[in-house]
């Protein structure tokens, strides 16, 4: 921050109110005060959803130049399972406060990806299977997008919620 | 070691997308989520110069787990963005909820052309 005029700066330093830093110029608060906790969980739960979404990518490998299914798989259930929690968080019950850094930011965070699914685009338009491309594009944001909608629709029936209602 | 290498990058990768979202939310008073549409494309960007700089023999694989795997793919999430898409939707906000859908498709898709790229012209 800009060097400023000491505290009563003698007689001529300006009047208390004048001398007070304007709104923006004020320190923020610090990104990480207080984020100790949250941090932490969102990183456990970050290894944990990526080590199965990395499991997932051993288990059933998609080869390059083929439909990334295994990406997909996960990144729809990921959205379906958002979707839950998400209403049962917010609208349900009252649960810890690190519950949602932890499952929705941390592990469901950590076990979908976008990036992934932009590059795998990139490759499949590369190796010249530009269909395949344009299928997988539009398929997994209509399935993820349908996925969190319909989860999120079903768990307000089972709670008994109204829907579009959000107590946050 | 493999493992080990994917959990390291996601250790940092999934915080990062976590103080990204509070430093970028916290700078902006409209409903559009560009604390996430700002962690997916970083992520989209740097997987991209990653994956080309492996197809260039830049990269080792070891690498392509710690910040592709591990870092890039918990930076970057599809189930946030496609939550915030839906609470936009809900809230009456449909046409940002579309141009939530369409411009991360759109600059993400375009991150990753524009980062293989750039590893194509600096590595190949």
């Amino acid at each position: 921050m800009g060097v400023r005029q000491a505290r009563g700066a003698g007689p001529r330093a300006a009047p208390a109110l004048l001398r007070r830093r304007p709104a923006l110029l004020r320190r923020r608060p610090a990104l990480l005060r207080g984020q100790g906790p949250t941090v932490a969980a969102v990183a456990l739960g970050g290894m944990l959803g990526a080590a199965a979404r990395y499991g997932a990518a051993l288990l059933w490998p998609t080869a390059p130049g083929t439909f990334p299914w295994t990406t997909l798989v996960v990144n729809v259930a990921g959205c379906a399972a958002m979707g839950v929690l998400m209403v049962v968080i917010t609208e349900g019950r009252q649960v810890h406060r690190l519950v949602r850094p932890f499952l929705g930011t941390g592990v469901l965070g950590g076990f979908t990806t976008f990036s992934t699914y932009a590059v795998d685009i990139e490759n499949l338009t590369d190796l010249h299977t530009a269909r395949t491309a344009l299928v997988y594009l539009a398929l997994t944001l209509l399935a993820a997008l349908a996925a969190v909608w319909l989860a999120a629709t079903a768990t307000r029936r089972v709670l008994g919620l109204t829907p579009g209602r959000h107590g946050r | 070691m493999n493992w080990l290498l994917v959990l390291c990058g996601a250790a940092v990768g999934a915080p990062l997308r976590y103080l990204t979202d509070r430093a970028v939310q916290s700078r902006h008073d409209s409903v559009f989520p560009w604390g996430t549409f700002t962690a997916n494309v970083t992520g989209c960007l740097v997987l991209g110069l990653l994956t080309g700089a492996v197809a260039a023999g830049a990269a080792s694989s070891q690498l392509q787990l710690l910040l592709g795997t591990g870092l890039c793919g918990a930076l970057s999430t599809y189930s946030t963005f496609s939550y915030e898409t839906l609470r936009l939707a809900e809230s009456g906000a449909r046409f940002l909820a579309a141009m939530n859908a369409v411009a991360s498709v759109v600059a993400g898709l375009g991150a990753a052309f524009v980062g293989v790229a750039l590893a194509e012209a600096l590595w190949a």
